[in-house]
């Protein structure tokens, strides 16, 4: 059962995350060929409740995605399995999210 | 049938930690892998190990590995496999070899069961004939899968069963998926339940190698993503 459920947070993960990765690219090229400085780049983010969703949501998904993928490598790289494996990317995921929030909380914010 | 030339054979003998020992064998019109085996352990060496039924493809018991890939024996032509008549015949992987050619598919047989790969009738004797239209999408998924000999070639050809060896593996969850799929049937809930989870349709990577190998060209990666979506739709549901 907890495999029918890291699936569907996988796949579910994937699909938020294919759309925003598009965005995430295009907001890089923008910013680099116009040559924007932090600054300016500051002040379109911060304040923004576009921005602050977008990469909100991308950061969760992003955690869950990597730590849902993490484990099913080290099940089958490895032979840890169970509950034990389940904390350790439920741990994993936690740390991805709390860097990734700090990361959008210092631009929107 | 007129003998052409010699072929150049290896095959595996004795357990996991055995060895490849090679035969020649008179090449004919006509012969397969099956025939080549056979000859050997006629001819050339009658403690080899191995096994065969039916010699016409329906019974699946033939199976082995020719030139690095599953195939059943009997179907296989050494001219399409071999055309430097050269043949190296080894044990299926994925499942403990017992001896030369021969291996235990008892692992095979049980996740078969594990994955609740038997009808559930929901009617009895008195009963008057259930009704099935051929062309419904849940019959024709269910034909899709249903021709499935139990060869193991696809266990044998898929990655995820060397890396999990709990994972129940295409020909059960095709099984599955064909008596999802099978209106008469009454365990269908017990039996998502059985193929959800890590163990089962869910470990699938949709790698195709069960459909690359399958010697009755079934589609068992097709059955294992019917049976996934399924099991999203049941979990969101609380069904599962």
């Amino acid at each position: 059962m907890s495999g029918t459920w890291a699936y569907i947070a996988q796949r579910t993960s994937a699909m938020i995350m294919a759309p925003l990765v598009i965005l995430h690219l295009v907001v890089i090229v923008y910013a680099v060929r116009s040559g924007l400085t932090a600054e300016a780049i500051l002040g379109r983010t911060q304040g923004s409740l576009f921005w602050g969703l977008a990469y909100g949501l991308f950061v969760l998904a992003a955690a869950v995605h990597a730590a849902t993928g993490v484990r099913v490598v080290i099940s089958e790289v490895t032979r840890w399995r169970g509950r034990s494996l389940n904390l350790a990317v439920s741990a994993f995921g936690l740390v991805l999210l709390v860097l990734g929030g700090r990361a959008v909380a210092a631009v929107v914010l | 049938m007129p003998t052409m030339s010699a072929l150049n054979v290896s095959v595996w003998r004795g357990a996991a930690d055995g060895r490849f020992e090679t035969f020649e064998v008179p090449h004919s019109t006509n012969q397969t892998v099956l025939d080549v085996v056979t000859y050997i352990q006629r001819l050339l060496d009658s403690t080899l190990s191995y096994r065969f039924a039916c010699r016409v493809g329906m019974c699946g018991s033939c199976a082995m590995t020719v030139n690095g890939r599953p195939r059943w024996t009997c179907r296989t032509h050494v001219t399409k496999v071999a055309p430097d008549l050269r043949l190296e015949i080894a044990p299926l992987k994925n499942l403990p070899v017992i001896k030369d050619l021969t291996v235990d598919m008892s692992d095979f047989f049980t996740k078969w069961q594990r994955a609740k790969g038997r009808f559930a009738p929901t009617k009895t004797r008195s009963d008057p004939v259930e009704k099935i239209i051929p062309d419904s999408q849940a019959r024709q998924a269910a034909d899709a899968g249903i021709e499935c000999i139990n060869c193991a070639v696809c266990y044998a050809a898929c990655d995820v069963v060397t890396w999990n060896p709990d994972y129940l593996g295409p020909a059960a969850l095709n099984r599955a998926w064909t008596l999802q799929n099978d209106t008469r049937d009454g365990d269908q809930r017990q039996r998502l339940r059985a193929v959800a989870g890590d163990a089962g349709c869910h470990a699938c990577h949709t790698h195709q190698s069960c459909q690359e190998h399958c010697p009755k060209n079934l589609n068992p990666t097709a059955s294992i993503a019917g049976l996934k979506a399924a099991a999203f739709r049941a979990a969101l549901t609380g069904k599962l």
